[in-house]
């Protein structure tokens, strides 16, 4: 019996795919639209393994690749989720340096690392709370929200530290973030914490229900408020884990270098929207995963690394950036648009 | 004399120094179709998403099945069972059938403190059943709803409130930008709601369509309501006239 229901479906099927491969194609990437980027950087990574006769691929470049990624990938996924329920957060560049430098300042002032750090993502929670409350509060777009948080959180950073990086104690169990391990210690740790924190975002947003209201407050906020989603508390949690990632993302990076620069992070809000982007997000809010912001962070850094080792003017690289995104959105609507019309026709 | 389903007594809301419902009564009883027509501003609106439990009275009761209720959320009006179906639909054009007509009541393996991972297959396989009952043939439950023409949405959103066994459905214009045949099809599963045994709220600005599918026509006008009567009592010309 249910051999029948299956041949019949199959039949089904059959009788509606009969649009051959393109069309197919065009499914796939409606549904999936960060196989895109994948296949980008399938390519790319081809070409600077060519360029750059193999350094690209050299165990020493990929742990060069792989220590970065964490840092710009968290920052980026937060960025992500949050436009995924359309709001902004122009603030994690200036969070990603807030976070490490108060917990410099706090173990340095004999605070446990523990709490130092407990504290400093508490910090992270508050600035993406006053984020969200504004912004929900007050009715204004976060874009400005989030621009006034920018400058406020930069300028706490050189307030707090004088404008002199605080010495990072050589006490501090850093190597939980930065010892490097696996094969040929190709990895370090904070790859681990990536991916485990990317795992467990990827499931909330494409398996739980709370996923679902993510995607449905931003896709289309009346429609979700009046099927009951509690889309106040959506966008707040959202705005709130934003700036946790970013400050978490900006503490691994100051942990790798070993000093709390004040200025770090600065202009990582763009990049980190221009990876959710490239990633196949939406600016629209409703359309994006977890997957299509590493893939875009990772584009980024590849693009990065890559032109170094082609031996390409290293100033190239926001050109390449800037111009890869402008071409990821006029592609996606394309794309987006073809594929409508195909299906109308079929 | 049987209680009605809904009972609204002395309903008032203002918007911003605007009296919107100027001390509204209704009566709807059990297993009726009711019309509500009236112009634009007439308080059509502001009655159902009170009752929909979008907007809160500021003076006024409203009983349902003769019991006092606080309508605080759309999340109580569902709990009632009363759905709501809006004209510009109310469905996530960039979600799929199955995750739109789930949104907020997600099927969940596992459930920690409201959270919890929602089960796919029981989803995909409900939306398709849902979607089935009230006739409607979509290939898949993963299709997008911006794939969907504006009759198929519509099909969605009526699938949607069927499936949470509503007890009252209101429908705020729901034919609105659909075709001739979608209409129709639509208007005939109104008329076919109290053999399902679900009351309906059918809000139109077509009195044809009203009195196509209605058993009883309210009509409203500055807030207040100016005509309530049974069908075969009244006619399109003393409808327009009130209104």
């Amino acid at each position: 019996m249910s051999q029948l229901v299956r041949a019949k479906a199959e039949d089904a099927v059959l009788t509606t795919g009969s649009g051959g491969t393109v069309r197919k194609l065009f499914r796939i990437y409606l549904e999936k639209p960060e196989l895109a980027g994948v296949a980008l950087l399938a390519v790319l990574t081809l070409v600077f393994a060519i360029r750059s006769n193999g350094v690209f691929l050299s165990v020493d470049n990929l742990r060069g690749v792989f220590g970065l990624l964490p840092e710009v990938g968290l920052v980026s996924i937060g960025v992500t989720v949050l436009m995924i329920c359309g709001e902004f957060d122009l603030s994690v560049g200036s969070m990603f340096a807030l976070m490490p430098i108060s917990v410099a300042l706090m173990t340095n002032h004999g605070v446990p690392f523990g709490l130092a750090m407990l504290l400093g993502l508490a910090i992270g929670a508050v600035v993406g709370f006053a984020n969200g409350f504004i912004t929900l509060a007050f009715h204004i777009p976060s874009f400005i929200t989030t621009l006034g948080m920018l400058f406020m959180v930069r300028s706490l950073t050189v307030v707090l530290t004088g404008g002199f990086p605080p010495l990072l104690s050589s006490d501090l169990p850093i190597g939980i973030f930065t010892q490097f391990v696996g094969p040929a210690g190709i990895l370090r740790v904070s790859f681990i914490w990536f991916v485990v924190i990317a795992l467990v975002a990827g499931v909330l947003l494409g398996g739980s229900n709370f996923g679902n209201w993510v995607r449905a407050t931003g896709g289309f906020f009346e429609a979700a408020k009046s099927m009951g989603v509690p889309v106040w508390r959506v966008k707040m949690a959202c705005f709130i884990v934003c700036s946790m990632l970013a400050g978490f993302a900006g503490t691994i990076q100051v942990f790798r270098l070993g000093s709390a620069l004040p200025s770090i992070g600065d202009g990582l809000e763009l990049q980190a929207v221009a990876a959710a982007v490239i990633g196949g997000t939406a600016l629209t809010g409703g359309v994006g995963t977890v997957f299509g912001a590493i893939v875009g962070a990772l584009l980024i850094r590849v693009i990065d690394n890559g032109l170094v080792l082609s031996q390409v003017d290293a100033n190239w690289f926001k050109f390449a950036v800037g111009g890869l995104t402008i071409f990821a959105v006029v592609a996606n609507s394309w794309l987006r648009r073809t594929a409508r019309r195909i299906k109308v026709e079929g | 004399m049987t209680t009605p389903l809904i009972a609204v007594r002395d309903l008032h809301k203002w918007y911003s120094g605007v009296h919107a419902l100027k001390g509204v009564c209704l009566d709807v009883q059990p297993g009726e179709v009711c019309g509500l027509v009236g112009d634009n501003g007439a308080g059509k609106s502001t009655l159902i998403k009170i009752l929909a439990g979008v907007h809160r009275p500021d003076r006024g009761e409203i009983r349902i099945g003769g019991q006092l209720v606080e309508i605080a959320s759309p999340k109580a009006a569902m709990k009632l069972g009363i759905e709501t179906i809006y004209q510009d639909n109310s469905m996530v054009p960039t979600m799929s059938i199955a995750r739109n007509l789930f949104i907020g009541r997600e099927p969940l393996r596992f459930a920690i403190g409201g959270l919890g991972l929602i089960d796919h297959r029981h989803m995909r396989a409900d939306a398709m059943r849902a979607i089935a009952n009230i006739d409607l043939h979509l290939r898949s439950p993963d299709a997008l709803l911006s794939e969907l023409s504006g009759g198929q949405r519509q099909g969605v959103a009526i699938a949607r409130a069927m499936h949470f066994k509503s007890r009252v459905l209101i429908l705020d214009e729901p034919t609105n930008h659909l075709s001739v045949k979608e209409t129709n099809k639509v208007l005939a599963f109104v008329r076919s709601l109290p053999a399902q045994g679900v009351t309906g709220i059918l809000i139109s600005h077509n009195l044809h369509h009203v009195f196509e599918s209605c058993d009883r026509i309210v009509a409203m006008a500055r807030g207040e309501i100016v005509l309530d009567k049974p069908v075969g009592e009244t006619n399109v010309d003393e409808v327009s006239d009130v209104l």
